[in-house]
């Protein structure tokens, strides 16, 4: 079912043709990041800490450093120094210097002819550490008496007085808050909290590099962006970027986690100090639970004031975040999301960004967004509860639509919220009725896609066919929507394109593939490459018939002469302009370089049905149903997989997934049967409705449909949890004890 | 530690490989054979990403020891197209976009193809279950679930 204003006909786009990949990937020839080995490869393993907290007294190596095979180790010591800022932060999270700071925090690493001999080589290595006092926790970190991470970690806008462990303060708002609480009929307030996640990315990290002494390098490496990683590493490394080639493999997953470096400057460093030696390096899953970037956990309180009629006249947050020990949480696009889907008169948002001994978080699908949904939408259901109201006619009647104000700022041009709602409230889920102990949730979503540096390029084949060159590794069919975007503008067949991912020496500077960017940003910027041929194809046929290049256009792979003034000549195929380039003035090529300002706001509404079991607290997931504005879906089956993998993450999120620290600070779940993902039997279809209301910023209408579908799931759930049973869960994930706990106490988890 | 030579049978081939006793099944395939199709996901027993047939039984390769190909015939990813062409299960992958990212595609096609080949006719549920040692972060199943039970009609009808 798609709802389209702007009706426009496609050939290709809105097509699920094959993926151009699908081969490699079923057949299992396609290579991933740990899939490579080059001669005289040797093998990386990095030593650990096993504390939350410690200063690092001394290591020592030299028992190390005497096994048959061991070839090279490094420390901090074999890092440059000077460096300050966020770069300092990556390198410090990259291997630590006088403190380690996370269960997990890299010490020291090793290179070896053998992964064994690696690893017995890191057992062997003696590290002296002084335990320091740790935290964890979000709420005890940010009081004043806490354990100090880090002395002067604050910047400029943390006011006076806070914890020493708050590195940044974020305050907004609009409107009189308090005229509109005292203007309310009911005003309600809650204290939510959520645990980190990980983005469980099946693929661990993986890279191979080669670096040597003049400086030059390459690496092969699973990104999401190739360019981000030559950039971090070079300046963690002390390196010109230029010299450091980087090219992606296929990606077995990242959701944002893997768009920074962990283990990559280590691979180039010991390669260096080998003697330009490949070195590869691949993480286990402990250690990508341990040491890599989950998201970080959350305090909030919320405060919302509505009339009975169900308009909202005010709203207020304050979220604390801490995102591991060097700062850096999504605290500030949490506010921006917060209120995002509504017209609220008056909105204060406050934030704090908190430092914790736990590593450093990365990014994770829509940032921010799943928890700042979990407790609005959360206390918005509370509402219409109390108020008796339909929790979508409530969303309706406060949604935002073109032209009104967003409550962090900017201005909305077309969006698709109310199509999205009203296509949720006509779905039959919404009216399925329901036995005991079961209940419906409803919750909205929010997220600001973005378009960000991009470079692409795309040259025609000498038999007319097309290749095209972007910098955004495809991660779940990206080939497919760029392709379909480049035959849709050429006018020839899907099989006549090729998409091809470049290493960072092929292309300008790219930013990952994140903030559903891919089909996005690149698919505008090849739009305008393919531009950019067609006008030089043009311009030859009208050399060729002698008339003006205005008097040719391109219609479905065919120059033509335009009208009857410009003279009676046959349309000329590009098959044929690509056979005699030779003749006409050599290849033909464009290419297409831009930051691309404009945001692909996309919103989506999600319903959840639940049976949950009395005796247990355990959940179970009858129905769900995702219905999301893609603005253009190009291709509808990716469309739907990105709705159904965000839900099923979100869902993971609310049920089960959660960081487990013991008192020592250490992870305790660092293994896949503990850090428990939803698995296909947990699970029931996952119903979608892709609503199409065009952005206006984009050649095609497209929005970018990654993100938004991870954060309604935690509201949805917990809304349907407390319809089922009237137990209201304010803290996640709603394992099985808490709901019990929730069911006999009244109490929420907080 | 002294390596010891292993003889086995690999999607109908012979293959001799030399192995540490202290590797996997899943690290001789990739890193003795070549065969990279199996993946690694967590080395543990849990993702379901290294699964391989051995001997007629779906296993982990990643807990099995390469010293226990001894004399065994293992099926992986890279044994499952025909010559002329692929599975049905991995056509309907592609076709119904049952796959994102891909690297956990080989295991669950592996796994799939376990069930198809005991029961054809299997309900969701019994796919659901089936497949519950695959782990899939990218699509939530959906996709999966239904390109499997498609391909299992397929088979039926043109059994
Ligand atoms: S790698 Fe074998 S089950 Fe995960
Ligand atoms: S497609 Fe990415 S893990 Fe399944």
């Amino acid at each position: 079912m798609a709802k389209d204003e702007l009706a426009k006909d496609f050939k290709y786009i809105g097509t699920r043709p094959n993926r151009p990949d699908g081969y490699d990937k079923v057949t299992g020839r396609a290579k991933y990041g740990a899939d490579v080995a080059a001669v005289g490869m040797l093998h990386g393993a990095v030593l650990r800490s096993p504390y939350a907290h410690a200063r690092i007294t001394s290591i020592n190596f030299e028992k190390a450093s005497k096994l048959d095979g061991v070839k090279a180790i490094i420390t901090r010591d074999d890092f440059p120094v000077g460096i300050d800022g966020d770069t300092l932060n990556l390198l410090e999270n990259t291997i630590a210097g006088e403190f380690a700071y996370y269960d997990g925090h890299a010490i020291a690493a090793v290179a070896a002819t053998t992964v064994h001999i690696a690893k017995e080589a890191i057992n062997e290595i003696e590290v002296e550490y002084e335990v320091l006092p740790h935290v964890i926790d979000v709420d005890e970190a940010i009081k004043p008496d806490a354990p100090v991470i880090k002395n002067n970690a604050r910047d400029f806008s943390v006011p006076e007085g806070s914890s020493p462990n708050v590195a940044s303060y974020i305050e907004f708002g609009t409107g009189d808050i308090d005229g509109g609480f005292d203007k309310a009929d009911l005003v309600k307030s809650g204290r939510f909290k959520t645990e980190a996640a990980h983005q469980g990315y099946i693929e661990p990290h993986a890279c191979m590099a080669q670096l040597d002494h003049d400086g030059q390098g390459e690496m092969w490496v699973c990104t999401q962006g190739h360019w981000y990683i030559r950039q971090m590493c070079a300046s963690v490394l002390g390196l010109e970027a230029s010299k450091l080639c980087v090219t992606p493999s296929e990606i077995g997953g990242g959701f944002g986690g893997k768009t920074t470096i962990f283990i990559e400057p280590l691979a180039l460093a010991l390669s260096k100090k080998s003697g330009g030696r490949p070195v590869k390096i691949v993480m286990s899953r402990a250690e990508v639970l341990r040491a890599t970037g989950p998201t970080a956990s959350a305090s909030m309180d919320v405060k919302i004031g509505i009339t009975k009629d169900g308009y909202l006249t005010s709203g207020s947050v304050e979220f604390r975040m801490q995102g591991g020990a060097f700062g850096g949480s999504p605290v500030s696009e949490a506010l921006q999301c917060a209120f995002a889907p509504y017209n609220m008169p008056a909105a204060h948002h406050i934030g704090y960004d908190i430092l914790a001994n736990r590593p450093r978080a990365a990014a994770y699908r829509a940032p921010g967004s799943p928890m700042a949904a979990f407790a609005v939408e959360s206390l918005i259901d509370e509402i219409c509860t109390d108020l008796n109201l339909d929790p979508i006619d409530v969303r309706l009647k406060n949604a935002v639509k073109e032209g009104d104000k967003s409550s962090y700022g900017p201005k909305f041009k077309k969006i698709g919220l109310i199509e999205t709602l009203e296509a949720a409230k006509d779905h039959p889920n919404y009216s399925i009725s329901l036995g005991d102990n079961q209940g419906r949730g409803v919750a909205a979503g929010y997220w600001m896609n973005h378009g960000g540096e991009t470079s692409v390029s795309v040259s025609l084949a000498e038999d007319g066919s097309v290749n095209v060159t972007v910098g955004t590794p495809d991660i779940g069919g990206s080939r497919a929507s760029i392709a379909l975007m480049t035959a849709e503008t050429y006018g020839i067949p899907y099989d006549s394109v090729r998409v091809n991912i470049a290493e960072t020496g092929a292309l300008g500077f790219n930013e990952p593939t994140h903030g559903s960017r891919a089909t996005l940003a690149s698919g505008k910027a090849v739009y305008e490459a393919a531009n950019q041929t067609i006008s030089e194809m043009c311009q030859r046929v009208a050399r060729k018939w002698q008339i003006d290049p205005d008097a040719v256009f391109w219609e479905n792979g065919y120059a033509k002469p335009a009208g009857a003034n410009a003279g009676d000549f046959s349309p000329i195929s590009i098959k044929q302009i690509a056979s005699e380039m030779d003749q006409t003035g050599g290849p033909i090529a464009g290419h297409h370089e831009a930051s691309i300002r404009g945001v692909g706001h996309s919103f989506g509404v999600h319903i959840a049905d639940v049976e949950v079991d009395p005796e247990t607290g355990r959940i179970t997931v009858l129905r769900y149903l995702v219905a999301q504005d893609a603005g253009r879906a190009i291709h509808p089956s990716y469309v739907e997989g990105q709705f159904q993998g965000g839900a099923v993450q979100g869902i993971g999120w609310a049920l089960n997934e959660e960081y487990v620290y013991g008192a020592d600070g250490c992870l305790q779940n660092a293994a896949f049967l503990d850090y428990r993902v939803p698995v296909a039997s947990d699970l029931p279809n996952i119903d979608t409705i892709i609503v199409e209301v065009p952005n206006p910023d984009h050649p095609f209408g497209v929005r970018g449909v990654g993100e938004t579908g991870i954060a309604p799931p935690l509201p949805a759930l917990a809304n349907a949890v407390n319809a089922a049973v009237g137990a209201r869960l304010r803290s996640l994930p709603m394992s099985p004890g808490k709901v019990l706990k929730t069911i006999k106490t009244g109490e929420d988890g907080c | 530690m002294t390596k010891i030579h292993v003889k086995t049978n690999i999607n109908g081939d012979k293959v001799e490989f030399l192995t540490d006793p202290r590797e996997t099944l899943l690290d001789c395939l990739r890193n003795h054979i070549g065969l990279t199709g199996s993946k690694e996901g967590c080395g543990t027993g849990d993702c379901g990403a290294c699964s391989c047939i051995f001997d007629g039984n779906l296993v982990s390769s990643c807990l099995v020891l390469g010293v226990e190909a001894e004399g065994k015939s293992i099926e992986t990813i890279e044994g499952m197209a025909g010559e002329k062409e692929l599975h049905p299960l991995q056509k309907k992958f592609i076709e119904m976009a049952a796959l994102q990212c891909g690297f956990c595609t080989p295991g669950i096609l592996i796994a799939a193809k376990a069930l198809l080949d005991r029961n054809n006719d299997p309900t969701e549920s019994e796919v659901r279950y089936w497949l519950a040692g695959n782990l899939c972060r990218c699509t939530g199943y959906d996709k999966i679930i239904k390109a499997v039970m498609e391909t299992a009609k397929d088979i039926r009808e043109t059994a």
